[in-house]
């Protein structure tokens, strides 16, 4: 009976469904090897950031393969969502709030948050197209993190001071406490970023894009892409539908920086972390899982956290293999010779199945 | 007077972005990609220059000129190892690929070199000059970076515009397919490109670093994205406009760290960029793109 409904159902749900499944499976595997004391710290560790990444992944995946923009500002909107949402929790941390509600309410922040800027970014930016767009992006992205860098707010009893010189332009008085620290961030903020809030939040961010892409508006969006002037003759409003797209991506990012933030004791705005190169490796995730394919971003952001870890043991040649698989992949995935040799084999494998079947 | 010493300061590091922002303009105008291992070309330049000269004792000029030579050969080697098989498929592989490469070279560096910072000397041993009783002195290294910048310049765009070569480039960078059936050798108008724009990237790259002589593996990758940005400034593809673009980024990066904020000098570029790019989408001297239905 199950095999039926199955096979009647449409295919982009039963597409859906497989995604949902991996993520769970995945879930359920990892808790297993978690509890039976089979996975070593140091992978334990990753379990969070590889969440992160894959939820904004996901984000950048809508951006990029539904909206056909491509964005290098991600890690911008990143930044926004986990600095407004550890500002939050740093704020509440003595208001006696529960703890679990306190973090869904920073979630829910750092969401708005993003996807607001996502909107005042997406205005200006979504006017250009192609290489301009990617790199005003790139641009907005870098303006977030250096002026995170110069932020100073602090807490007295006076309410909230903030300033962008420097710490004693606050003038807090004596019992006052520092929130944003310029440079050094936010100190101490309670760790709450569990493997399965990850889970949580990844599950609920592919949902959006799913329903987003199989609705009307998807399909506005989509028409779009394929032909921005076509769908504005058929009635498409594009500079709303564009934002939507682009705030709901920047959003699902925010989603990601939220659940970083907390998964660090001090949150800071490093190149490292928020800079373009986060923004190039999330697009790397993307394009090597396949432009417009959610689960494909997830598995590319697993394999590719996890390639460095599992490399550990070659020490100094590590990236160096990274960055080597990286260019043979996309060799393989992309170069017409290859995809040309690929069909030749598949066809020569396939038809003799087709032989054995008749 | 301190006005005037930011302001060539400015100069002298436009210039630099100048002739880093060439190479990108020139190779999106013609491959219609992006670079991003340009950046790291000149990193690779650098260490060149800074092996022969500080560890074989090498005379300046010679091991810029190998540098050169070294840089050349790598542009045109990443060219046919990563880009051409990928020439017909969507630009973002390319790009993808293009990060790959520029991975691989900070990490081929990093095993080299090793991680520490090098200090550079300066390849460029003329006395500063000092005007108005000694308050402005022009470093030896702001004068031959100016000069070094606009002798390129000129030099590029006669050689567009006078040679047969150059004139190939241009007609691939406006149809590649069209001047493939007019006779011009396509594969090799495209090295010919990689090859000039990775040699100004060594040039390039041994200015940078007499002038903040700071040498890493990561040297390259910052001032790569910011000449990038300098050749988007300028209208991507058009030479004058990455001379324009590289110029008036160093200008406005320079007098931004003097006068408002020395954290915040990175973003009142990028904010200046995007003020650009909003009032003309294409850039300083970019032709408009026409829509065809």
């Amino acid at each position: 009976m199950k095999k039926f409904s199955l096979k009647n159902m449409k295919k982009t749900t039963k597409n859906n469904l497989i995604t949902y499944a991996m993520v769970i499976v995945a879930f359920a595997v990892v808790e297993f090897m978690v509890n039976g004391g089979m996975m070593s710290s140091l992978m334990q560790g990753l379990l969070v950031p590889l969440c992160t990444y894959s939820i904004v992944a996901v984000g950048l995946n809508l951006c990029v393969g539904y909206l056909g923009e491509l964005s290098l500002g991600h890690a911008g909107f990143m930044c926004v969502g986990a600095f407004s949402s550890a500002f939050f929790t740093k704020y509440m941390a003595n208001s006696g709030m529960n703890e679990t509600l306190r973090f869904v309410l920073a979630l829910i922040i750092g969401v708005l948050v993003a996807a607001v800027f996502g909107c005042l970014i997406g205005i200006p930016v979504l006017r250009l197209r192609g290489d301009y767009l990617a790199i005003v992006t790139l641009a907005f992205g870098e303006i977030i993190k250096n002026v995170i860098n110069v932020l100073y707010v602090g807490r007295d009893s006076n309410g909230i001071h903030l300033s962008i010189r420097d710490k004693a332009s606050l003038n807090l008085e004596e019992d006052g406490e520092m929130i944003i620290d310029g440079a050094k961030g936010i100190s101490r903020i309670s760790r709450q970023s569990t493997f399965v809030a990850g889970v949580i939040i990844l599950l609920i961010a592919l949902f959006v894009v799913f329903h987003l892409v199989n609705s009307r508006t998807g399909r506005a969006i989509m028409a779009i892409r394929d032909n921005r002037i076509a769908a504005e003759s058929v009635g498409v409003n594009i500079t709303r539908y564009k934002l939507l797209a682009f705030s709901i991506s920047a959003a699902i990012a925010g989603a990601g920086g939220v659940l970083y933030a907390h998964n660090l004791s001090t949150l800071t705005a490093l190149p490292a972390n928020f800079g373009y190169n986060m923004s190039i490796m999330i697009l790397v995730f993307v394009v090597l899982g396949g432009i417009g394919s959610f689960r494909g971003s997830i598995i590319a952001a697993v394999i590719l956290t996890m390639l460095p870890e599992v490399l550990r043991g070659l020490s100094d040649y590590r990236m160096l293999i990274y960055s080597i698989v990286l260019i043979a992949m996309m060799l393989f995935n992309w170069a017409p010779a290859s995809i040309e040799w690929r069909q030749r084999i598949s066809k020569r494998l396939f038809h003799k199945n087709a032989e054995e079947v008749q | 007077m301190s006005f005037i010493s930011y302001l060539l300061n400015g100069i002298s590091l436009g210039s630099v972005y100048a002739i880093i922002a060439l190479g990108y303009t020139m190779v999106y105008g013609i491959a219609k990609m992006l670079n991003f291992a340009h950046g790291d070309v000149i990193m690779i330049g650098c260490y060149i220059v800074f092996t022969l000269m500080t560890g074989m004792g090498l005379n300046p000029l010679l091991s810029i000129l190998l540098a050169i030579v070294g840089c050349t050969i790598l542009g045109v080697c990443i060219e046919k190892i990563a880009y051409k098989p990928l020439r017909k498929a969507t630009p973002l592989a390319v790009l993808i690929t293009a990060i790959g490469v520029s991975y691989f070279l900070q990490n081929f560096a990093l095993l080299l070199f090793g991680s520490d910072t090098k200090s550079f000397t300066s390849v460029v041993q003329m006395e500063p000059i000092r005007l108005a009783e000694g308050r402005l002195v022009i470093s030896g290294v702001t004068i031959v970076t100016v000069i070094l910048c606009i002798v390129i310049v000129i030099a590029l765009v006669l050689f567009t515009k006078k040679t047969r070569a150059g004139q190939a480039m241009l007609a691939v960078s406006e149809d590649k397919d069209a001047a493939q059936l007019m006779g011009v050798n396509v594969n090799q108008t495209i090295s010919l490109t990689f090859a000039i724009g990775s040699g100004l990237a060594a040039v390039a790259g041994v200015l940078l670093c007499s002038a903040y002589p700071t040498l890493s593996p990561y040297t390259g990758s910052m001032p790569g994205i910011k000449a990038f940005t300098a050749a988007v400034f300028g209208g991507i593809g058009s030479i004058p406009g990455a001379f324009i673009g590289g110029l008036l980024l160093g200008v406005i990066e320079i007098l931004g760290r003097a006068y408002i904020s020395s954290q915040l000098s990175d973003a009142i570029v990028f904010a200046v960029l995007i003020l650009v790019l909003l009032i003309k989408p294409t850039g300083i001297l970019g032709k408009p793109i026409h829509e065809k239905v």
